[in-house]
């Protein structure tokens, strides 16, 4: 017999005891989810405090000016009703955010301030609490991460997680999401057969 | 010899050389499939068989294979469940807008063939009112949300009562203890049957080898989900599990600008995913099947 034979004659014996029965491993576990050690933090995005101008700088990024570089020295006794009162910067801003006026949120003052439909002001980094005010369903669910998603773990004892802010996808003023192009169309076998028959049939 | 014999051995020479040669024919793919498989894969156990010692070489291995086939460095891991951990999902439709983020997420996380833009999520659109996920478009390729629509992204559905995993012949497909069906890409046999009894259309099975340039290969693989599946097998959504069971959230759903989508573990009371099982309005694809879904899909209001 060949060294060739005598190999091929092995690996069918191997090949015969590897295809016998044998018991499935015990499975093995990793620590359970415990106790929250990592914190739940909320995205401040810039256009809290800032708003854009409109240009980009060298890098293409979008230039924002802060908000205190004119509301600190232009102390305003009043908010306009609405847009079309503007003589002078934010100008042509579109609104579109059901019966609201400016003064709804926003409240003169230094510094400026948001207004709660109460009265009580709130800083700009409260800003949520004025959305909430009209949008509890909405807020119930993000406050429990059902509604406006966020980067991290679902499990706090191994990692924190940070949840986006409202305005993160909601211009205040113009709330409702704006259409966008899908990415990424199927082009796997099942989906353009099954979009065949469905137009065929 | 006389003339009929003759003719007789011309005619068995003849038939033997077609024979021959039809049988090297219909061989040949098997001869090229296995010249690729190394002994070691050969015998190599099913995976609830084989014990941590047993896997780690297995999943050396296929490390170098990915070196050699995509040319890129990766660490294949074998995460475990989580002690009392049971997965679930949930995706709440009155804030999709099918822009399909999710999907390229999944295409980019799970090492999908870059040729035919697989993903494990298939987001269809539907007619507002139908509940027929039959009837939903998948290759929709205007602006979204459309109006008079609504869209539905539908995954694998990680049944606690899979049909997938009852008609597999080989078990190269089953439930893990936090919920999760999982596939061996090494035991499959790529028979589709899986495919076939799926009613979410959940599994795809790679036709070809799946092409993806070194640069773009996800290197945080495990050898239950993302690793590159090898030619012939069927795969499906492991609800990310390299990263749930690390703690992490799956890629979907920290691709979606909507924030539709929320996971967590079902045996935690405390947790989010129960809280909108309690509180919001949430049903299930294909209820009537008695497939006991892990996924869910809610509305907001």
């Amino acid at each position: 017999m060949g060294g060739v034979q005598r190999n091929l004659v092995a690996l069918l014996l191997a090949a015969l005891a590897a295809g016998c029965n044998r018991p499935q491993q015990p499975r093995r576990f990793g620590p359970a989810p415990s106790a929250s050690a990592y914190p739940v933090t909320t995205n401040q995005p810039p256009r809290l405090v800032s708003v854009g101008t409109g240009e980009s700088d060298a890098r293409g990024e979008e230039l924002r000016v802060p908000c205190v570089t004119c509301h600190s020295m232009r102390d305003k006794a009043t908010v306009p009703e609405s847009t079309a009162e503007l003589k002078e910067f934010h100008v042509g801003m579109t609104f579109a955010h059901g019966g609201l006026s400016c003064a709804s949120c926003h409240r003169g003052g230094q510094p400026p301030t948001l207004g709660l439909a109460d009265g009580r002001a709130v800083p700009t980094s409260e800003a949520m609490q004025l959305c909430a005010q009209c949008h509890g369903p909405q807020f119930r669910g993000y406050l429990r991460s059902a509604h406006g998603g966020g980067r991290g773990h679902w499990d706090l004892s191994r990692g924190p997680r940070e949840k986006n802010h409202c305005v993160d996808c909601h211009d205040p003023h113009v709330p409702k999401f704006q259409p966008s192009t899908p990415v990424l169309p199927p082009r796997d076998r099942g989906v353009t057969q099954q979009t065949k028959e469905a137009s065929h049939g | 010899m006389d003339e009929p014999q003759k003719r007789r051995v011309a005619l068995k020479v003849l038939g033997a050389t077609l024979g021959a040669s039809a049988f090297a024919y219909a061989m040949a793919p098997v001869r090229k499939w296995a010249a690729g498989l190394s002994v070691d894969q050969f015998l190599q156990r099913h995976y609830r068989e084989l014990t941590k010692e047993e896997l780690a070489p297995i999943l050396r291995r296929l490390e170098a294979k990915a070196k050699a086939d995509y040319g890129r460095d990766v660490v294949i891991r074998d995460p475990d469940p989580l002690e009392g951990a049971e997965f679930g999902y949930a995706l709440n439709l009155s804030v999709c807008i099918g822009c399909r983020k999710c999907a390229e997420a999944c295409h980019v996380e799970n090492n999908h063939d870059r040729t035919t833009n697989n993903s494990y999520i298939r987001v269809l659109e539907m007619e507002q009112g139908s509940f027929d996920m039959e009837r939903g478009d998948a290759t929709y390729e205007h602006a979204v949300p459309a109006p008079g629509k609504y869209y539905l992204p539908v995954q694998c559905q990680q049944c606690d009562n899979a049909p997938c995993v009852t008609v597999c012949p080989v078990q190269a497909t089953w439930k893990e203890p936090d919920g999760i069906v999982v596939v061996d890409y090494d035991w499959c046999i790529g028979c589709r049957y899986c495919e076939a009894a799926c009613p979410y259309h959940a599994r795809r099975f790679n036709w070809q080898k799946p092409e993806i340039p070194a640069e773009e290969i996800n290197p945080d693989q495990s050898y239950l989900s993302n690793r590159v599946r090898p030619q012939g097998v069927v795969e499906k959504c492991h609800f990310c599990l390299h990263r749930t069971r690390v703690g992490r959230n799956p890629a979907c759903l920290e691709a979606c600008p909507t924030g539709a989508r929320v996971f967590g573990n079902l045996a935690d009371p405390s947790s989010d995913i129960r809280w909108v099982l309690e509180n919001r309005r949430v049903y299930v694809l294909k209820e009537e099947l008695g497939t006991h879904p892990r996924f869910f899909y809610f509305f907001e209001k």
